[in-house]
């Protein structure tokens, strides 16, 4: 029999946060600071809609590209929090999470051979997703002492003839990091040089601490270069809702939208009826969790600093990504060992690129009296292993 | 900052001036003094427990009253108010607008005995004109927090 599997997908490593999740799997009662998602379940007036939707039945395929009212919405939004001007009818698409704007972005724009330059430690699909489209992934490995900024002298020396697309995504998962106006500015000028055009995956943008988010397409001559993606897992806690989108030049989101309706037809309707009323009248919720989330936050910069940890102070998403490096252990032995001993799951750096070694990420979408057993339980291990 | 504490601890007033101080990025000293100000003050009133008594084996009644009140020459309804809160059995007064005067939820162990408190202390009171008392059957939600449900975290332990 031949082999029916392709050898590309075939040679595309699974995910490092997938074993992870077979160990923790297994254990029972372990507090777990390992997941990616909200804590807040989708606040009730959204969830109210979208069973509304259902019970008006509207329980039919929309248009491929989405409902008309909710791109009208997005741009509304986009305009009004980031600075954003769109065309609803042309510019904009709804997705399936901001996953799949992401894989379209890509097949879109890839021909193969096409170099795409990924900053690491970043989100595990972007890596994989290249590959498959077809194109060719060059790692930059950001560095801690950067607080994982991307700055002009990497992004220069990354650069070939054969690049075509940056990845940005700021805030960052699994990093916390930023960019603000003025890293951007730092770096707008060689991407517009260079020709590049830039993948901004801007899904944590509404859980920005202190600074208000900038997105580079709001750079002079960017936005005719920038795919921004977003959605509503992270800001409105709508993860299970399967719902992103995203916006950019026409002409690409012409082709994104053809690969869209031929794999997946259009994003589900009775979310996208949810979301509507997300942005109409959902701006105080992600205040309210936002500021729930920045509270914690604090709390734990504070909490890994105070017991040897080094932690940068992260100004966005839900993660913090202290440093074990006073550890004599890799990130794997670390994560793995405090799930043994300690019963507490985080996530090893290096799942999310190898540079991420030496670091943990730590979610904190999770309620302080749950934060705070779990700290206790990492300032035991650590003391442990530090005079051992 | 006092907003900032207040907002903090409304829903969890476990949280310690240590954990306050590191969720607000301030130190402990500065916590526990505006912590002390605000009880001196009577901003805070009390640290009680959300407890959901149905759970428990005693019995327990809630009645909520509705209350029509003459309100007296010069001091308007507060007076009558004080004499009605002054019971221990009274759990809270409310001066409403509408078609009643004042809210007042009373707990006791039986419905007898929330009954008598009606009928021997509340009602003969010279100002109140009449008296409308509801039993509460099941409590669903109380400050903001739901006493029905146990929520658990369904989540995957890890995701991306």
């Amino acid at each position: 029999m031949r082999d029916p599997l392709s050898k590309n997908v075939v040679n595309i490593k699974p995910s490092g946060i997938r074993k992870f999740f077979d160990i923790v799997s297994e254990m029972k009662d372990a507090i777990s600071l390992g997941v990616g998602e909200p804590d807040f379940d989708t606040p009730w007036h959204i969830r109210e809609e979208g069973i509304y939707s259902l019970e008006k039945g509207r329980t039919f395929y929309t248009s491929n590209s989405g409902l008309k009212e909710l791109k009208i919405e997005i741009c509304n939004y986009l305009h009004r929090r980031f600075d954003l001007q769109y065309n609803y009818e042309s510019e904009t698409l709804v997705t399936v999470g901001g996953s799949e704007a992401i894989d379209l972005a890509l097949r879109a724009m890839i021909d193969p051979g096409d170099e795409v330059l990924i900053p690491q430690p970043c989100y595990v699909s972007y890596h994989p997703c290249t590959i498959l489209a077809g194109g060719v992934p060059v790692v930059i490995e950001l560095k801690g002492e950067n607080d994982f900024k991307l700055t002009r002298e990497e992004l220069i020396s990354a650069i070939t003839d054969k690049t075509k697309i940056l990845f940005l995504a700021f805030p960052n998962n699994p990093t916390g990091a930023v960019m603000d106006y003025d890293d951007l500015k730092a770096i707008v000028d060689i991407i517009i040089e260079k020709d590049l055009y830039v993948i901004s995956d801007e899904i944590y943008s509404e859980l920005s601490y202190g600074k208000k988010h900038v997105s580079i397409a709001s750079f002079p001559g960017m936005k005719e270069r920038t795919i921004v993606i977003n959605g509503f897992s992270k800001s409105y806690a709508m993860t299970g809702w399967r719902l992103g989108y995203a916006t950019g030049p026409a002409n690409i989101i012409e082709q994104m939208t053809k690969i869209h309706q031929f794999a997946i037809m259009c994003a589900p309707t009775t979310s996208q009826y949810a979301a509507i009323e997300a942005l109409k009248n959902g701006d105080s919720d992600v205040e309210m969790m936002k500021d729930a989330y920045d509270k914690r936050r604090r709390f734990l910069v504070q909490s890994f600093n105070n017991m040897g940890l080094t932690c940068f102070e992260p100004y966005g998403a839900f993660y913090v990504f202290p440093s074990i490096k006073s550890l004599n252990m890799t990130s794997d032995e670390f994560a793995t060992q405090l799930l043994m001993e300690e019963k507490v799951a985080v996530v090893p750096g290096t799942a999310f690129g190898a540079c991420g070694e030496g670091y943990l990420r730590i979610s904190y979408a999770y309620s302080i009296d749950n934060l705070k057993i779990a700290m206790e339980r990492i300032e035991r291990f650590v003391k442990k292993h530090q005079t051992s | 900052m006092r907003e900032k504490i207040l907002a903090a601890i409304d829903k969890n007033s476990r949280l310690s001036a240590t954990d306050l101080a590191m969720m607000l990025g301030t130190n402990e000293e500065e916590v526990a003094t505006i912590l002390k100000d605000l009880e001196d003050e009577h901003i805070i009133c009390g640290y009680p427990t959300l407890i959901n008594w149905d759970k428990v084996k005693c019995e327990r009644v809630t009645a909520l009253i509705e209350v029509k009140v003459t309100p007296q020459r010069g001091l308007g309804f507060d007076k009558i108010a004080e004499r009605i809160y002054q019971f221990d059995e009274v759990q809270s007064v409310y001066l409403m607008s509408g078609g009643f005067d004042l809210t007042v939820i009373i707990e006791g162990k039986t419905m007898r005995e929330v009954a008598n408190f009606v009928a021997a202390k509340l009602a003969p009171m010279d100002a109140i004109q009449s008296t409308a008392t509801h039993f509460v059957l099941k409590k669903y939600k109380e400050h903001g927090l739901p006493l029905v449900q146990i929520k658990q975290d369904e989540r995957m332990l890890i995701s991306p």
